[in-house]
């Protein structure tokens, strides 16, 4: 056991290139996927949180618990969809980084939109009568709540970027962890495990924790000097 | 409003960024189907490179079981597969999916157990050794994945006479994973298990296990190698594909596979060109 760690250090040391192309695919994927899930989850659950409309409780029930769709399934719905047999073969998407980050983007989207609902719902417990009062239409209010919680909805794209790096379930499926083409840190990790190279799985471990952690601590310092710039 | 503006210039890098990046849609590439014993055993990383020098044609490997592998060029996802089972093989060419198998190379299979070995199996015949495993019940860790390891060690009880679904009990570990997670297992439990020597030899985390059955004319274990027709799926690579296989058992490709060792052991035997039975 500690002979696994002494060697997990010089293994850390010695990480050549391919580890960096490795944590740059994953970064690159799972950061897309999470622009996406921003950009659909957001205004997605905003509304939801503002607007009132028959079904609206079995909405949010729905969106809560499709924040626990196994990746594993979601990477083989669209591993069915995507293949050259399936409905959008055509594109010959399947085993490249764009269906992976498909794949991502379909988890972190209703986690976005759940918890973003909810950010915006208490917002809204403030700020609500008086956008009534202003008699704007739900999309505006949508809108006015979602900037006035813009600092909240941070710890939501946190959240979804952690769902996205850290899954493997769906990207190994369609992405099929290929060599130098769609290799990310945690099919990597999976990989070195098979092989029974517990040291270089584990130091492969440490960057991802390292790539977390740094991701985070960007979006801290972003979110702290913007709130005192314009907070 | 000027934050929807910021907003959008955000989302406008984000898909910059998912686009501009490269992916290389380049049509110098083929999906090859195979195995997890020729990716986990270091082949692939070994012979491609110089296949890449030669042509400019990139290889991307996707490692399943070799029945995995089979099903996704079924469905028309890869341009080639490289597996070792020969009956599935033939029902693939059979069912028209290809039009030929090439043989590529051979290595074997081995039965690994822990070294004290409690079943007394060392240096027995296939036979005996797997009629004496179902004897003892001594712990044994099945691949359980439709692979051509998996499809081999079923033969094997087979040939030894034993009915597996009368004797399968708390000893036989179905797990359902490849070779590499299968090994793992089997050293966490200090139990016997069927492996391609191979993944054996690049395998690091053996624990107590050792090769306890070797050399059974039983366990030869050949690779063959198809492009999968382009009648059954249009978009399949046929010229890049094509170059791949004749590479591969060309002089050349046989030498490379031939040169790659661990431990001053070659892993993989060239076998193309020979009685393609």
């Amino acid at each position: 056991m500690t002979e696994t760690f002494h060697e997990t250090l010089i293994r850390l040391w010695s990480l050549d290139r391919d580890v960096v192309a490795i944590a740059w695919l994953s970064l690159r994927v799972s950061l897309t996927a999470v622009g996406i899930g921003l950009a659909l989850g957001v205004p997605l659950g905003a509304l939801v949180a503002v607007a009132r409309f028959p079904g609206r409780d079995a909405l949010v029930a729905l969106l809560n618990a499709f924040m626990g769709l196994p990746p594993v399934i979601v990477g083989l719905v669209l591993y069915l969809v995507l293949s050259r047999s399936g409905p959008l073969g055509s594109f010959g998407l399947l085993f490249t980084p764009g269906a992976m980050i498909a794949a991502q983007a379909v988890l972190a989207t209703p986690l976005v939109a759940a918890l973003s609902r909810q950010v915006v719902a208490d917002a809204e417990a403030h700020l609500g009568e008086q956008l009534r009062s202003l008699r704007l239409s739900a999309p505006r209010r949508a809108m006015v709540l979602i900037f006035d919680a813009r600092f909240s909805l941070v710890t939501t794209a946190l959240a979804a970027f952690g769902r996205a790096i850290s899954e493997i379930g769906a990207v190994l499926v369609v992405g099929g962890n290929i060599d130098g083409h769609t290799r990310t840190m945690t099919t990597a990790i999976s990989l070195e495990t098979q092989k029974g190279d517990l040291s270089l799985a584990l130091a492969l471990g440490i960057v991802l924790m390292g790539l977390v952690v740094a991701v985070n601590a960007v979006a801290a310092f972003l979110r702290s000097h913007a709130a005192r710039a314009y907070g | 409003m000027d934050f929807l503006r910021r907003g959008f210039l955000t989302l406008g890098l984000l898909a910059g960024f998912a686009v501009g990046a490269p992916v290389h849609a380049d049509p110098q590439s083929i999906v090859v189907a195979s195995t997890t014993s020729t990716e986990q055993s270091g082949l692939f990383k070994h012979v491609l490179p110089l296949f890449r020098d030669k042509t400019g044609i990139e290889v991307k490997v996707v490692a399943l079981g070799t029945g995995q592998a089979l099903d996704a060029a079924r469905r028309g996802d890869a341009d080639v597969v490289l597996v070792h089972d020969r009956p599935a093989e033939d029902k693939f060419v059979a069912e028209g999916f290809a039009k030929a198998r090439q043989d590529v190379m051979y290595n074997d299979f081995v039965v690994v157990g822990p070294a004290s070995d409690p079943a007394g199996i060392k240096g027995a015949d296939v036979q005996t050794a797997f009629r004496k495993l179902a004897e003892t019940k001594s712990p044994f860790v099945s691949r359980g994945d439709r692979s051509g390891t998996h499809s081999a060690e079923l033969r094997a009880w087979k040939e030894a006479g034993i009915d597996l679904a009368a004797v399968k009990g708390d000893w036989y570990r179905d797990v359902g994973q490849g070779m590499g997670p299968a090994l793992n297992t089997a050293s966490a439990l200090n139990a016997y298990i069927l492996s391609d020597r191979g993944t054996w030899l690049s395998f690091k985390n053996r624990g107590e296990l050792t090769i306890l059955v070797q050399g059974d004319p039983r366990l030869f274990n050949p690779y063959g190698v198809m492009l999968v027709n382009p009648e059954k799926h249009p978009n399949v690579k046929v010229k890049e594909g094509q170059a791949f296989i004749d590479w591969l058992v060309s002089p050349e490709g046989q030498t490379a596979i031939a040169n790659y060792k661990i431990g001053g052991e070659a892993l993989f035997f060239p076998s193309a060109g020979k009685a393609n039975k």
